[in-house]
């Protein structure tokens, strides 16, 4: 179940690394939605949104990678996608185009990668323009909760 | 061949329905075997059952239903009378119905998948032969020549059933020549006979389809015969495939989502038309919304209705008698859930009789009645769905489970001794453990309680058992609300809405003298309120939100009395909006482990609330172990008249309805000052009779060198009479009878009231006696 097999991706960018989520497992893109905080949640966590009557978790990419999250920045897009079997909102920088990669391999991610970014990764595909990082839904939206048991402090 | 499948399906749904019916019909019978109602509706099931199949050409099928006809139409025809050994066949003649039908569903014919190639029936084959021998035989010794009988079969049915079944098949005719001929085949034989039925669906399936009006129009008529009889909530319902409920619960959701986005437009507009139709619009939404969420909730009376049947054929099996009660069919959870709840249940059940309820000797020698108790409760609490499953029998054993568990190896005999009775119970739940001395084919197979834990807990449901020895044990099943609808108050902190179970509300209590209320005990606040002391809580904090206002400037406290279990606490929070009904929704994996949330929902603006859980608040907050008043809490979760128990005369209890008591009130006795031979005190600018509760209902007055007496205010009309008493001891909810016992002038009777014996005072004779 390589993604070779896969060659169009729903590209987005977070931080300036530049991610590919296979189509099958995006549901869709939204602009910015209101957000309900959970407080006690892992930082990752930035909130519960209403997708149509179904509430979906809102997962910061930044946040979840690890990646600097110190400046302003535009208001994020959801890219929900189908992770363990929910539906899970990932907030991005910037959405970027279907692209397919065609007959183009998937590369091993590598090892000098941070441990946050590498074991969200399939793989990652050497494009001209750029290299893309071929993300697993499933692997991205495990987060456990920074406060197991939401007790007191 | 498409329109065939279509019908054998529709078949197959409705005997199973009507097996389902049969069940019930003949564990019903047992008990009033002379029932002609009964005896007519399960023959009609039967009948149904066989004229169909034999239309599909299902020949065993036929045969089987045939047989078994016969025998209930001697029943109904009083020629037989039903023995539990005939039950027994019949029971038989049902489950191999069910089996023939599952066959029927895997490979459309019923014929045994071994027969086709010749070979002899092996596993995984329906045995019908010897079932039908069973019938024949149970048939046989007065099957002689029948046709009157047969004759006044048909003419005692017809004002019951307009039986549609006297033209097709005089039963009792055609099972005349049959029986000899099954009965002498040698076993191996029944295969031939069934050669041609295999052979026959293939001709059926040939059949022009113009003839498929005929059999639908067979079945509609003992359906029709139904909507006479007593089922009228059966026609009354239409069976609707669950992906197409689904779906409209989706597209529902979609349109909320709109109709918000519209609602908003419409009122920044100045278009007062849109405004009024987008109203209108909000409206139908929100009430199309409630409905087909409803849609999606059952009662559990459907397991229920499953149990008798599981309950005889176990008791019948295990030598127990018992009696099953059924409470709570009414209380309804999502069918998802219901689904997942069917197969751990009847675990509990057979666990019940076969651990709990002892055999019936065991159960005299012990000075109990021979026939055991099981009670099936289920209730709405705290915002849960709780089910008990509770029986009399015999309780746990702690030293057998100790002894058990350290033989298994699950726990080492020293970790046994450190334990106390509640982790012993647990022990019960570890995987591979089983307490019964002989492994039966009911329950003791060391799969039981650990998967009937994990199966409750994948649905987010959980599972304890309490026990008392001698006088039975009391399995609770507590299911979560998912997907429920419940009303809930909406409460504010740091800017954000969530959501409180009302059915872990209390009350509400402001509290404005914050110094005389609230006091801090190493650094823990506690709230007076009425008496008793409560822990307070702050949201904020749990949610560490920081509170929510400064403290130093705070001069008044929201409390949301709430309780979930037998712990009860003051959450106090920012604001307190109004309450709603709203749906539960799952949250995502990412947050299941966070106890304090229970869930989420849409508010009517479409944003989301989380749904606090305030169990899961009580549990990490270490509030679980703080012992609340339990009397107390009793009163909030228990139907009933609020009493309020007193002591009078030297400790003997007694009770009045909390209703009819405005206040209660101490005097110095030498406020007491008499008018004649009354007693009054001066009070609120009047003047209060007394009247010594004691001698009222004749029991010795309490000589008591007290300073102050205690005094009910009794209040009605504007009329005020005080009631002299010892003291007050709780309020409590009524939840047994009111017995005759103790009744006498002033007393109505007795109540047991936290397994006290308590006179239930006559309020009027008592302030009769005052005049």
């Amino acid at each position: 179940m390589s993604a070779r097999a896969r060659s169009q991706y729903c590209t987005f960018w977070v931080r300036g690394l530049y991610f590919g989520v296979a189509v099958g497992d995006v549901q869709e893109v939204l602009r910015a939605q209101g957000m309900t905080p959970v407080p006690l949640a892992s930082d990752a966590i930035r909130g519960l949104i209403n997708l149509r009557g179904q509430i979906v978790t809102a997962l910061d990419l930044r946040r979840r990678l690890e990646l600097d999250d110190d400046d302003e920045r535009p208001e994020p897009m959801n890219v929900i996608v189908r992770g363990g079997g929910e539906a899970v909102s990932l907030l991005v920088d910037e959405i970027g185009d279907v692209i397919d990669t065609g007959e183009r391999e998937l590369h091993p991610t590598p090892s000098n990668l941070p441990e946050a970014v590498q074991s969200v990764l399939h793989g990652v595909i050497p494009l001209p323009e750029a290299i893309l990082l071929v993300l697993d839904p499933d692997q991205a939206v495990e987060v456990t909760a920074a406060h197991p048991t939401g007790g007191k402090s | 061949m498409d329109e065939d499948t279509e019908i054998i399906a529709e078949f197959l749904v409705e005997s199973h329905e009507n097996l389902d019916q049969l069940d019930r019909d003949l564990v019903a019978l047992e008990q009033d075997p002379t029932s002609r109602e009964l005896l007519s509706s399960i023959f009609r099931a039967i009948h149904t059952i066989k004229g169909t199949s034999g239309f599909l050409a299902f020949g065993r099928l036929e045969e089987l239903a045939h047989v078994g006809e016969n025998l209930l139409a001697r029943l109904r025809d009083g020629d037989l009378l039903l023995t539990g050994d005939l039950t027994g066949v019949l029971l038989r003649m049902v489950d191999t119905t069910r089996a023939l039908l599952a066959l029927i569903e895997e490979t459309a014919s019923d014929a045994d998948p071994g027969t086709a190639s010749g070979t002899p029936s092996g596993t995984g084959t329906v045995d019908v032969a010897s079932v039908v021998a069973e019938l024949r035989a149970a048939l046989t010794p007065e099957s002689a020549p029948m046709s009157p009988e047969g004759a006044r079969v048909v003419a005692e049915g017809a004002p019951m059933a307009a039986e549609s079944d006297s033209p097709s098949d005089p039963p009792h005719a055609a099972a005349s020549p049959l029986p000899p001929t099954v009965l002498v085949l040698p076993p191996a034989e029944p295969e031939a006979l069934i050669a041609p039925a295999a052979s026959a669906p293939s001709a059926a399936t040939t059949a022009p389809s113009a003839t498929i009006a005929a059999p639908s129009g067979a079945i509609a008529a003992p359906s029709g015969e139904e909507e006479t009889g007593k089922r009228g909530v059966v026609d009354a319902t239409v069976r609707v495939d669950v992906d197409l409920l689904d779906n409209l619960v989706q597209l529902v959701g979609e349109l909320v989502l709109t109709r918000n986005q519209i609602l908003q437009r419409s009122d920044s507009g100045d278009d007062i038309e849109l405004t009024r139709a987008a109203q209108r619009l909000d409206l139908v939404a929100s009430e199309l919304q409630e409905s087909v969420m409803q849609t999606r909730m059952q009662p559990i009376g459907q397991v229920w209705a499953k149990m008798p049947r599981i309950v005889r054929d176990l008791a019948n099996q295990l030598g127990r008698e018992v009696t099953l009660l059924t409470e709570g069919h009414d209380t309804e959870l999502d069918r998802s859930l219901l689904e997942a709840l069917k197969g751990p249940l009847t675990h509990l059940v057979r666990n019940a009789l076969d651990h709990g309820i002892e055999p019936p000797q065991q159960r005299l020698a012990a000075g109990k009645s021979a026939t055991g108790t099981l009670s099936l409760r289920a209730r709405h609490e705290s915002g849960q769905v709780v089910v008990e499953i509770a029986d009399d029998g015999r309780g746990l054993d702690h030293a057998k489970i100790a002894e058990t568990a350290v033989r298994r190896g699950v726990i080492t005999s020293e970790e046994a001794s450190r334990m106390d009775a509640k982790e012993l119970t647990g022990l019960l739940f570890r995987p591979g453990f089983s307490t019964a001395e002989t492994v039966t084919n009911v329950s003791g197979r060391g799969v039981g309680m650990d998967v009937v834990r994990t199966n409750i807990e994948r649905i987010g449901g959980t599972v304890d058992i309490t026990s008392q020895p001698g006088h039975g044990t009391t399995c609770r099943v507590r299911i979560p609300l998912t997907l429920a609808i419940i009303p809930a108050l909406i409460v504010e902190q740091g800017g954000q809405r969530y959501a409180l179970p009302q059915a872990n509300l209390v009350e509400l209590v402001r509290v404005d003298d914050l110094a005389g209320q609230v006091h801090e005990l190493a650094g823990a606040p506690v709230l007076r309120l009425r008496g008793h002391l409560l822990p307070l809580v702050d949201l904020g904090g749990v949610l560490r939100l920081g509170p929510a206002h400064d403290p130093e400037q705070q001069t008044a406290l929201t409390v949301v009395v709430v309780q979930a279990d037998d712990v009860r606490f003051g959450l106090c929070v920012g604001d307190v909006h109004d309450t709603q009904e709203i749906v539960v929704k799952p949250i995502g994996r990412q947050l299941k482990p966070l106890a304090v949330y229970a869930g989420a929902t849409i508010m009517g603006d479409g944003s989301v609330a989380l749904i606090l859980d305030v169990g899961g608040i009580a549990q990490t907050h270490g509030l679980g172990a703080t012992p609340v008043a339990e009397d107390a809490a009793e009163a909030v979760t228990e139907d009933g008249t609020a009493l309020l128990v007193l002591e009078v005369g030297s400790g003997r209890r007694a009770a009045l309805p909390l209703a009819a008591i405005s206040r209660l009130e101490e005097f110095a006795l030498s406020q007491i000052e008499h008018s004649g031979r009354d007693e009054v005190v001066q009070y609120r600018d009047g003047i209060l009779p007394l009247v010594r509760l004691a001698p009222a209902i004749g029991l010795a007055e309490t000589r008591s060198e007290e300073p102050l007496v205690s005094v009910v205010v009794h209040d009605r009309g504007g009329e005020r009479v005080g009631i002299v008493i010892d003291r007050v001891l709780d309020i409590v909810e009524a939840t047994s009878q009111r017995s005759e016992v103790g009744r006498r002038p002033g007393v109505l009777g007795s109540l047991v009231l936290q397994d006290r014996v308590t006179d239930l005072v006559d309020l009027d004779a008592v302030i009769g006696a005052a005049r």
